[in-house]
This record gives structure tokens, C-alpha cells and sequence, in this order.
């Protein structure tokens, strides 16, 4: 059958609601009786809480209670939203809910429980606390310093991870390089801003256990760790997430939610919402990691690469988090983007007393695009090749396998949407265009390419599930342990289960809440893993409820079952093309026709054991005014292959999505400490440069589509890539304009005129 | 404190006793539960809740309740035409692909209806500057500005 809904624009399901404000977020969900939460943190970045003055707090009217580590349970969670190992290896375990070991400005060390959000929120700053305090490491450099004090103790040098990932020999490939280039890249602290805050709503239910409505993009993981937070069973504890506000790798840490049914705990199961600020949010949550590369790269006289070396100092903040996998990830980025005969790629991980870095949007793939694609740059001006013919020779070959892990690399075009996006953007008339356009004005172009992953297998679990029900009518509802955040998962999964069953999408009813206790165990919103695993959940799920509504035809007419099949809403005969029936009578027949009436449901987990890889390049151009240092995007494209494209519009919007994030992470984005204290010194939407659309230009992007063949209907990830390559093509289009290079991001207006001042880039050490 | 107040929210009435201290959004989100305003910072950077007072989109978070005693207040409950009924605003951001997570939403439709309210044929430009005091994180803004652009076509055409 030829697909009728995968491919087409259906628009989400979820749009007219959100458009009238009638999609409750968490914050929007009346509870009787309702107390309010508010998190005392630490006014250092590294020390001890010798003690803590509540009396004031107390006395503040309305104030109940306030908490203090030694009212909660001792033992450690790792806060990291990674699928559970048996042996708990694959995380580090170093949190408690609340804290007198301060190790960044922000800590948790108090939480105040009141009966209205003002009270709470008057209260938490009479808190006083006496700290002895410890010398504060804001850079890796000086947190691995000789004789720094551990902020975990037992982690030595602070080190978190320190991992080298080889292919070939390095040496070996050195020793064949006609020309070695070296050079440093830096990136910096970036916040995902997704515009919810995280807020989370706790309360005893009515058998005794633990309802926790929260903001979170992993409720099954978050459910497991606030066991392990809590010390308590894991089926203690009910985990609905309703609409969320974006999340962006944010909401893929547990962060609030331990607190908050501890809160409830306290107060003998009254309901709490611990609603975070945006200035918390900033600071306090989680962050994009600052990672400093030092590359090696060997080529030889036929423009083929022979060996690249990388040197990773990645900074983590006061915990672990995500930390000891990000970093770590940029190993099988190189490697696959580009046939690297011979590489080293060595990652250290460092605490330091800054905001806790975590998962964002592509987990560590747009710092290490940007130090692969500068380096690229460098390579083709240096020895004058062509970037496009460079990139062609050195590009990983469709079919090749992942040197790190053997999987083939079944579909990719990257070489397609580098051809074919060049012809798009216009790169050659763009490039003629460049150089001095009058006054103090220069402009560049620039490209990037891309390699990504669709979820976490072979290294880690990669579980779903899905139940459809078919209802009286004849429509099927569907239930999914996927989390939407905003990309528009249920959509396209309503569409794969609607061209499985051979009916229209809007006979699938989606889900907006994600609750434990019914949608079918899946481990979440990350790794850009759900169109690709859960789909699969969802399309095996409806093979399996189109088999009894065939079966039931055999039932309930004329018709042998081997014969049903299901084309638009009618039950027919495949062999004569005939309508025996609409689903919707036969439907009705399995609800209530007395002798033979039996339900119809499919349910399926699926342990998913493929990766497939999405691909892309950007384009960029510029210009650069050299007098005030101001980078303007004149235009830019992403080209992408991630597999078959389910849903256009939504697809569009997943790419033009990241990109605005993207554009914004090279020209602008960053979080400052200052260096005497470590408190955060913009962690509010005006300090922070978050773009708004006078800042964003005119994105356009495109897909090259081949049909993978593990996919559902041949898609593979597509959430995350789009922010992977802008940055790079941005930075490589000024290093045009100007002539030189510059190696430090975000590329503001400061930095790129000091840039031209010097004639050089540079940058403080992450 | 509390004070009581009078406004026109969404063509009704209302009487409401609200703390001095409470902000438009506060009132609108608790005493009137109407929760389609979001809150995403509480200081007037990200417009998330935005509503239209006397026809002109302002911040309800750094408004206070009491301004707005004697005005009539446009929420995004109340810019359907008839209940079951989207706005041409609301219908262009479902077709034009500009909604996603959703949470900017009721206020960039808000600050859109404010906008073609002014300026009937915005520029793509216009737009930009319109709606610059509404922050999205998920769409890059394309579809958003293409969104009130379509509007603007199809009512210039009618």
C-alpha cells in the first residue's frame, strides 16, 4: 500500500488547544489544599554549612516548615535521566536532595514549605547559614591543578572521566601525513530557556503512594530515581507529566522532583508545588558543557586524512550529572563524519564550582562540530583545496561501519545534502559575492557538516512501548511511554500508527499526559531516539491490532481473515478490492455483539538493537562589520538527512527550531561567573542573550530522504541534529569574511573586534 | 491589603478582591482561573503573559492587578470569536506550523492580535519588531512571523 499519511503535513493534534490556552502545563492544574516550595541556596560556590538560622523563616506567617539535610534520607541519586543498569555502573551517584557541602553558587541547602508562594518565597530569604569556605575552581584548568580540593571527595584532580577512544594508531597516521595542523577551540556555557519553567506538584494519593505531576521529559526515569533519592520503593511513586514547556535536555535531569515529594512527605501527603524561577532556571539547573579541544590532524599531498588526534577538557560544574557521557560522545561524532584511518580522541571531565552542566540539545555534538569543522576550514585554506571536494574525499562512506561500535552505517547522505545544499543556497554565486562590500562591511560563507546518532543502543538500553485500543467507533487510541516536549512526537506517531492500520491520522487520539502507572514503560524524550524506537513500538503495535481486526472480520462477516485488510476506515477484501465493512461496525461488533464480543487491543515493548545515522551540513553567510564587530547572518540553510521525513511541517519546525538555537549559541549565548565568587552574573532573559525574532534571520532548510531500513517508514533522528553544524558554518563564514580565524564561541560583537584589533582569535580558558 | 476591583475580562464583568501586591497574571491565573496566560519569568522579558488591556498587549506579570481596575482585559480565553471557534490569529498559527511546546503561544498570539490591530500589512520586518517582546525557544520564529503574515494576507484579501 502506498503511505497516505506518512509524508503528509497533519497538522498536530495538540495546536488548536494550545492556541486557546487550554493546554494544562503543570502549573495549570487546580489542587485542593495546596502548599508552596521554595529551594535556600548557597551564597558561595564551594564550601560547608556549618549551620543554618531558620527562626526568622519561621516565624515568617504562613511559613509550616523547613527543611534541612538532616531531615531527609542520606543516600545518593545520580540525577543524569540515562536508562537504569542493573549494575549501577552507568551513572555517578553523588547528590543528595539537600546539602551542606556546597559545591556551586546555587546549592540546595534549605527548603521552605508555606502556605502561600510569597510566604515561601520571604521566608527562604531569611535563611542564614555560616559556611567555612573552600577555594572555588571556575575553569577545569584550575580545578585539575595540583593540590585542588577535591569537590567530591575521592574524585581525583577532580577529574569525573578521563577516557581515550582509538581507532588505528595514531602515531602510525602521523608518521603518514605529508602536513599536520594543530590548533585549540573553546566553547562556552549556554541554557536551554526552554520557556517552562520546571515546576513539579507532589502529593499522597489515595492508596498511600506518591503522585508527582512535574514538567519532566523522562517520567519512567524519573520515577526510578526518586526512588533512589527517597530510599523507598520505586512503584512508590506515580509520575504524570502533562504539557510541557520544552525541555531540551534540561527536563532529561531529575532536578526538583525528590524535593518536592519529600516536601509532601513532611507535611503528611498535602499536595506542594515547588514552581522554579527563571533566574533559578538559569543558574541553578542545568547547563550546556564549555569544552576545550586541542586537535591534531594529519593529511596527506592527495588531500586524504591520515590521523586526528583530539585532547577534551570538558567542563561539568558541582555534579556529575551528564557530564562523564557528553564530553565522551564527540569520539564517535569524528569518526563518523569522517574515514579517520588512525584517531585518538582523549576526553577529561572536570567538576568545578560553576552551574551543573547536564544534557542540551545534541549532548556534546555542536562543541565538537565546531572544533571538527574549524579544523576542516583550516586544512582547506592552508593547503588551498576545495572545501567541498575535501570534505567528499575524507566523508565516512554510506554503508561503512561505526569504527567504535560496528554498526553499519547503513543510509547515509551526507555527500547528498553537501551537493545538493550547495546548489540550494546558491553557495557559488554567494562566494563570488564575498569580500568588501563598502565601508567597513565584509562578507563571508561558510559550511559545516554534521554526523548524529538516533538514541543510545549499543551503549545503553533502548526500550519502548505502546497500547492501542480500538474504540466503539472504530478510532484507536493510543498510549505511549514517549514523552512530547513540544517536537511533535505524538503526531508522528499517531501517523505511524494510522498508515499501519490503513486509516486516516485523526482517527488516532494521542495523549497529552504521560502518567507511570498506565502509559507502557519507555525511557523518554533524549538522543533525539523516540520517531525511531518508540515508532517502531508503535508501528509493531498496530501490525498487531490490524491482525485481530482481520481476524475479527473473519468473525463477524462474510469474509475468510487471510482476505481482511484495513484501507481508509473500511474493512475490505484485499483480494477483490471490495468494502466488506467500516471499521466502525466492526468495531461496535467487538464491544457488543453478545456471543463474540472481545475487545481489541495491541500492546508491545520493543527492545531496540539498530542505530542509524542522521546527517547534515549547514551554509552560512555573513557579514562582519570590522568597525563595531557586529556579525549579521545574511542567510543560511541546513540541509539534513534523517532518513524519511514523517511529517514536513513538523520536521521544518524541528530544524528551523534548532538552528534559531544554534545561530544564537554562535553569535551570542553565554553564561558569566564572577570570577571572584562564582554567582552567576546574567541568569535572567535580559542579561542572558536569548534571541528574540529580531535577532533571527530567515532560515531555510531541506532533507534528503532515503528510506533506512530501521526506521519506521525509513526515518531516523531528527530532534537534535539541526543545532549540531550552524555554529561552525557561522564561525567558518567570518574566518572567510575577515581573512583570519577565530577559535573561541560565541563570536559577540566584543570578541570579533578585539579579533580584528589583534588579528587573532582566542579565548578565556572553559 | 486587599482591594476590591472591578474589570471587563473577556467581555464580562468581574468583581474581584485582590492583595495590592498581586500582579494581572497572579489574579487572572488564580482568583479568575484562567491559566491560558503563562508565566515564564515574572519580570517582563519573555511575554509569555501577554494580554491585551484596553486593546493594548501589555505584561500581566508586571502589571499590577489594581491597574487594571475599570478596563476591560483581553485574555487568550477571550479571543475566540464564538466558543469552538478559533480566531483568524489562532487558525493561522495551527496551520502555518508555529505552535510547538506551546508555552509562548497564548502570548505571541495575543502580542499578534495587538499587532495586526495597529498595522493592518505588516513587513515581514514590522512583524519582527511587533513581536520582539515574546520570546520562543522551539520554532526559530519563522512560522510565527509566517503565521501573522498570513493573516495579514488573507484579511487584506476579504
Amino acid at each position: 500500500m502506498s503511505n497516505k499519511v506518512i509524508g503528509t503535513s497533519v497538522p498536530r493534534w495538540d495546536a488548536w488547544s494550545k492556541v486557546c490556552g487550554k493546554a494544562d502545563y503543570t502549573a495549570d492544574i487546580p489542587v485542593k489544599n495546596m502548599l508552596y516550595g521554595k529551594i535556600v541556596r548557597a551564597t558561595i560556590a564551594h564550601g560547608r554549612v556549618l549551620s543554618l538560622d531558620t527562626q526568622a523563616a519561621l516565624a515568617v506567617p504562613g511559613v509550616l516548615k523547613v527543611l534541612t539535610p538532616a531531615d531527609l534520607p542520606r543516600v545518593k541519586h545520580a540525577t543524569a535521566g540515562h536508562p537504569y543498569t542493573l549494575d549501577r555502573s552507568g551513572d555517578v551517584y553523588d547528590k543528595n536532595i539537600l546539602t551542606e557541602d556546597v559545591r556551586l553558587y546555587g546549592d540546595e541547602i534549605a527548603a521552605v514549605i508555606a502556605e502561600t508562594q510569597l510566604a515561601a518565597d520571604i521566608a527562604a530569604q531569611k535563611i542564614t547559614a555560616v559556611y567555612e569556605e573552600y577555594p572555588i575552581y571556575l575553569t577545569a584548568q584550575e580545578a585539575m591543578t595540583e593540590g585542588a580540593r577535591e569537590i567530591h571527595e575521592g574524585t581525583k584532580g577532580n577529574i569525573l572521566a578521563d577516557t581515550t577512544a582509538k581507532v588505528g594508531n595514531v602515531e602510525e597516521g602521523f608518521a603518514l601525513a605529508d602536513y599536520v595542523f594543530e590548533d585549540e577551540h573553546r566553547t562556552q556555557v549556554v541554557q536551554h530557556c526552554h520557556m517552562e519553567n520546571q515546576t513539579a506538584t507532589a502529593f499522597q494519593s489515595a492508596d498511600g503512594r506518591w503522585t508527582c505531576i512535574s514538567s519532566t521529559q523522562i517520567p519512567h526515569i524519573c520515577r526510578r530515581i526518586l526512588g533512589e533519592a527517597l530510599d523507598m520503593p520505586w512503584s512508590s511513586f506515580r509520575v504524570i507529566k502533562p504539557f510541557i514547556g520544552g525541555g531540551f535536555g534540561n527536563k532529561q535531569d531529575v532536578t526538583i522532583e525528590p524535593l518536592v515529594v519529600a516536601m509532601s512527605i513532611a507535611m503528611g501527603g498535602r499536595p506542594v508545588r515547588l514552581e522554579l524561577e527563571r533566574e533559578e532556571v538559569l543558574a541553578y539547573t542545568r547547563v550546556r558543557h564549555a569544552i576545550h579541544y586541542r586537535s591534531k590532524v594529519g593529511v596527506s599531498k592527495d588531500g586524504k586524512i591520515t590521523a586526528w588526534q583530539v585532547d577534551a577538557v570538558s567542563k561539568t560544574g558541582g555534579y556529575a550529572s551528564h557530564g562523564h557521557s557528553v564530553a565522551a560522545k564527540g569520539g564517535g561524532i569524528l569518526c563518523t563524519l569522517y574515514e579517520i584511518p588512525h584517531m585518538s580522541f582523549r576526553s577529561r571531565t572536570v567538576l568545578t564550582n560553576t552551574g551543573n552542566a547536564g544534557a542540551m540539545r545534541g549532548y556534546g555534538v555542536p562543541q565538537i562540530t565546531f572544533a571538527i569543522e574549524a579544523m576542516t576550514d583550516k586544512i582547506c585554506k592552508e593547503l588551498q583545496l576545495d572545501p567541498f571536494e575535501f570534505r567528499l574525499a575524507n566523508f565516512k562512506k554510506e554503508g561503512a561501519p561505526h569504527p567504535l561500535n560496528g554498526i553499519p552505517m547503513v543510509t547515509n547522505k551526507v555527500a547528498d545534502c553537501l551537493t545538493l545544499g550547495r546548489q540550494r543556497f546558491g553557495w557559488d554565486a554567494k562566494m563570488a559575492d564575498s569580500g568588501a562590500k563598502g565601508g567597513s562591511v565584509r562578507r563571508g560563507v561558510g559550511v559545516a557538516a554534521f554526523s548524529y546518532a538516533t538514541g543510545v543502543y549499543p551503549y545503553s538500553l533502548e526500550i519502548a512501548g505502546c497500547r492501542l485500543t480500538l474504540n466503539q467507533d472504530g478510532t484507536v487510541k493510543m498510549l505511549v511511554g514517549a514523552t512530547e516536549i513540544g517536537q511533535g512526537i505524538d503526531t508522528g506517531l499517531a501517523q505511524i500508527a494510522a498508515e499501519t492500520l490503513g486509516i486516516p491520522a485523526e482517527m488516532v487520539y494521542a495523549e497529552e499526559t504521560t502518567d507511570t502507572d498506565i502509559a507502557p514503560f519507555d525511557t523518554g524524550a533524549y538522543a533525539s531516539r523516540q520517531i525511531y524506537v518508540t515508532g517502531v513500538a508503535v508501528a509493531k503495535a498496530a501490525e498487531e491490532l490490524k491482525d485481530k481486526i482481520c481476524r475479527a472480520a473473519g468473525k463477524f462477516y462474510e469474509i475468510p481473515h487471510s482476505a481482511a485488510d484495513v484501507e481508509d476506515a473500511f474493512v475490505i477484501n484485499s483480494v477483490t478490492g471490495e468494502r466488506v465493512a467500516s471499521l466502525g461496525d466492526l468495531a461496535l461488533r467487538t464491544y457488543y455483539d453478545k456471543a463474540r464480543a472481545q475487545t481489541l487491543t495491541a500492546e508491545v515493548s520493543h527492545n531496540c538493537h539498530d542505530n542509524s545515522y542522521p546527517m547534515g551540513v549547514t551554509f552560512a553567510e555573513v557579514d562582519v562589520d570590522t568597525q563595531t564587530g557586529v556579525v549579521t547572518v545574511r542567510s543560511i540553510l541546513n540541509a539534513h538527512d534523517s532518513g524519511v521525513i514523517i511529517n514536513p511541517l513538523l520536521a521544518k519546525g524541528q530544524v528551523e527550531g534548532g538552528m534559531g538555537m544554534a545561530i544564537s549559541y554562535a553569535l551570542g549565548e553565554d553564561l558569566f561567573y564572577d570570577p571572584k565568587t562564582g554567582e552567576p552574573l546574567n541568569n535572567n532573559l535580559l542579561d542572558y542573550k536569548m534571541p528574540t525574532c529580531m535577532d533571527t534571520p530567515e532560515l531555510d532548510c531541506m532533507f534528503v530522504e532515503p528510506e533506512d531500513p530501521f526506521g519506521p517508514f525509513g526515518a531516523k533522528g531528527l530532534g537534535e541534529p539541526p543545532i549540531c553544524s550552524p555554529a561552525a558554518a557561522i564561525r567558518n563564514a567570518v574566518c572567510h569574511a575577515l581573512g583570519f580565524e577565530i577559535n573561541a564561541l560565541p563570536l559577540t560583537p566584543g570578541k570579533v573586534f578585539a579579533a580584528i584589533q589583534n588579528n587573532r582569535g582566542g579565548g578565556a580558558d572553559v | 491589603m486587599r482591594k476590591l476591583i472591578n474589570i471587563e475580562v473577556n467581555g464580562k464583568a468581574r468583581e474581584v478582591a485582590v492583595d495590592v501586591r498581586a500582579s494581572l497574571l497572579e489574579v487572572l491565573r488564580g482568583e479568575l482561573e484562567l491559566t491560558g496566560s503563562k508565566k515564564g519569568c515574572g519580570v517582563g522579558e519573555c511575554g509569555a503573559c501577554t494580554v491585551l488591556m484596553d486593546g493594548v498587549a501589555v505584561n500581566s506579570c508586571i502589571s499590577l492587578a489594581v491597574w487594571a481596575d475599570g478596563r476591560k482585559v483581553t485574555t487568550i480565553e477571550g479571543v475566540s470569536p464564538e466558543p469552538g471557534k478559533l480566531s483568524d490569529v489562532q487558525q493561522s498559527f495551527v496551520d502555518s506550523g508555529a505552535v510547538q511546546c506551546g508555552f509562548c503561544t497564548p502570548g505571541l498570539v495575543m502580542a499578534a492580535t495587538a499587532l495586526l490591530g495597529e498595522q493592518p500589512s505588516p513587513s515581514r520586518e514590522e512583524i519582527r519588531r511587533g513581536l520582539s517582546g515574546n520570546l520562543c525557544r522551539c520554532t526559530g520564529y519563522s512560522t510565527i512571523i509566517d503565521a501573522v503574515e498570513n493573516v495579514a494576507k488573507t484579511r487584506g484579501q476579504a
